[in-house]
């Protein structure tokens, strides 16, 4: 049974389509990561799952469930969260109030889901009073991502969440990934550093002008010569 | 030294938290709904009227007309966003800016007719200043410091304690990432237009007090209010306080006489002030002290 289906999605931004006929499966308790060149359409192909892009055809499931027109704020209670690439903090607030941001949906008790995230990011803890615009890029990232954990996810939606960030702290971050995945969530990701992220997933995808053109599972792909040729640099 | 704290010190504090409570609507506003809200002013005008029909029909004292000022100014203002500013939401800033400034017009065609173009006060005759070792203080400035004061705290402890006022910094910080990590964007907004309209009550009354009613006394402090929210980051509700309070000490200091007894500029032209500081920053540090948003 897969988490998310999108079906020939097509559509865009304005006029001219991004997306044209795009499909994609992210099964239950797994990784996969989006590569393709730029312009291919993948940012919009994650927001399109997120309801943040309007499309024209096409479908989306979630667990099943038709949201292709469903709005964001709908998505998050049902077990769906999206962690942009950029400006995916608060920055006046504390790093703590980030994270409850993250569980406002939530009627339950979300205590235990931010121990969890104190667990998996242990500077956050240290943190937690710090307003989060005063954080380091990795650590921004770390509260981003941990925001995004608080609603405890079916799927976790990751817009290059390595982007900009030092070596040491994209090793570090792509730990992380592997960490959430390891507590049942699964993880769709949009990655430049494209070699390192095929290693840790259970499945690539490589999209070129809005439709996916091949998948296989991570580490094959990142090992295939045509796909590295073309994609990874050589 | 005296004359400086009775004269110029106190004064700039009293505008100060009428600027101050005016800014911090207007700042939550505009970081949460990305406009700026040009019928602040007409808000802050309506509430000081509202009190003065209690305090000559009931005899109330224009600080027991507060509350019922407060929650019509609320009313007004939440009736005004469902009627003209939600339709309007998705359109483009200058489309809200203009239909803000209509509605400025609106609120101030009811204010004249219903009561008139003249001047008013809440209360006649003098009133005889608090001495104090040479300090003197006219009561209706403790009053006003007061008042300002304890809307303050309670101000601080909702934003800061409260789901709702943690997700009101959340949403003027980054609207985007607010509506992304399901926080309910209608909700949040009927919530800054009842701090923001409930301060522009508060801050109307407290002008009335301070000087008089006039149908156009809100839009004439307007500018000020808009040039505080610059100053201090615009969405940064803690940065519009500061700079309410900064330019309203400001306003005052310029004329006072402290260089060689020669004032820095008259007091005609105390409202340029702030249209100083406004461009300065707009110039230098669009920003603002608290870094917020670039307009």
């Amino acid at each position: 049974m897969s988490v998310l289906t999108v079906r020939k999605a097509r559509g865009g931004y304005g006029e001219a389509d991004i997306l044209n006929g795009a499909s994609l499966e992210v099964g239950e308790r797994e990784i996969v990561v989006i590569i393709g060149p730029n312009g291919a359409g993948k940012s919009t192909l994650m927001k399109a799952v997120f309801g943040l892009v309007r499309l024209r055809e096409g479908q989306v499931l979630l667990g099943g469930e038709d949201v292709t027109h469903a709005k964001p704020e709908s998505l998050v209670p049902r077990g769906l969260s999206y962690v942009p690439q950029e400006k995916n903090v608060f920055p006046s607030l504390t790093v703590e109030e980030n994270l409850k941001m993250g569980a406002f949906v939530r009627r339950d008790d979300w205590r235990p889901a931010l121990e969890r995230v104190y667990a998996l990011f242990p500077p956050l803890a240290e943190k937690r009073r710090a307003p989060a615009g005063s954080l380091s890029g990795g650590q921004r990232q770390m509260v981003a991502m941990g925001r995004g954990l608080m609603v405890e996810p079916k799927l976790m939606l990751l817009d290059e969440p390595t982007a900009g960030l030092s070596p040491k702290y994209i090793e570090l971050i792509f730990e992380c990934v592997r960490a959430i995945h390891a507590q049942g969530v699964a993880v769709l990701m949009v990655e430049q550093n494209a070699k390192q992220a095929l290693g840790i997933a259970t499945r690539g995808v490589v999209l070129v002008a809005g439709v996916d053109r091949f998948t296989d599972a991570g580490p094959a792909m990142r090992d295939n010569p045509e796909v590295a040729r073309m994609f990874l640099g050589g | 030294m005296l004359d400086f704290v009775n004269f110029y010190l106190l004064p700039g504090l009293v505008l100060g938290c009428i600027y101050a409570l005016g800014a911090v609507g207007v700042s939550l506003l505009y970081g949460i709904l990305r406009f700026a809200h040009f019928a602040h002013g007409d808000l802050m005008t309506f509430g000081g009227y509202i009190a003065l029909a209690l305090v000559a029909g009931f005899g109330l004292s224009a600080y027991g007309a507060l509350p019922v000022a407060i929650a019509a100014t609320v009313l007004l203002a939440v009736a005004i966003d469902r009627c003209f500013y939600r339709p309007l939401r998705n359109q483009s800033p200058a489309v809200l800016l203009i239909s803000g400034f209509g509605i400025a017009l609106m609120v101030r065609a009811v204010v004249l007719f219903i009561w008139g173009p003249g001047t008013a006060v809440y209360q006649t005759g003098i009133q005889t200043p608090i001495v104090w070792e040479g300090f003197r203080v006219q009561v209706r400035h403790v009053w006003i410091l007061l008042i300002t004061l304890s809307v303050a705290v309670v101000l601080h402890l909702f934003l800061s304690r409260t789901r709702t006022g943690k997700a009101m910094r959340a949403m003027s910080d980054n609207s985007d990432l607010a509506r992304v990590s399901g926080i309910p964007a209608d909700r949040v907004i009927l919530g800054t237009w009842v701090i923001g309209a409930g301060l522009a009550a508060v801050a109307g009354v407290l002008l009335a007090i301070d000087t008089q009613l006039s149908p156009q006394m809100g839009w004439n402090v307007l500018l000020a209010v808009f040039a505080a929210t610059i100053l201090g980051g615009i969405g940064k509700p803690y940065g519009a306080f500061a700079g309410g309070l900064i330019l309203g000490l400001a306003e005052e200091l310029a004329s006072a006489p402290l260089f060689g007894g020669q004032p820095l500029v008259t007091p005609d032209y105390k409202i340029g002030v702030a249209f100083f500081v406004m461009v300065l920053m707009l110039v230098f540090r669009p920003t603002g002290l608290f870094r917020g948003q670039v307009l």
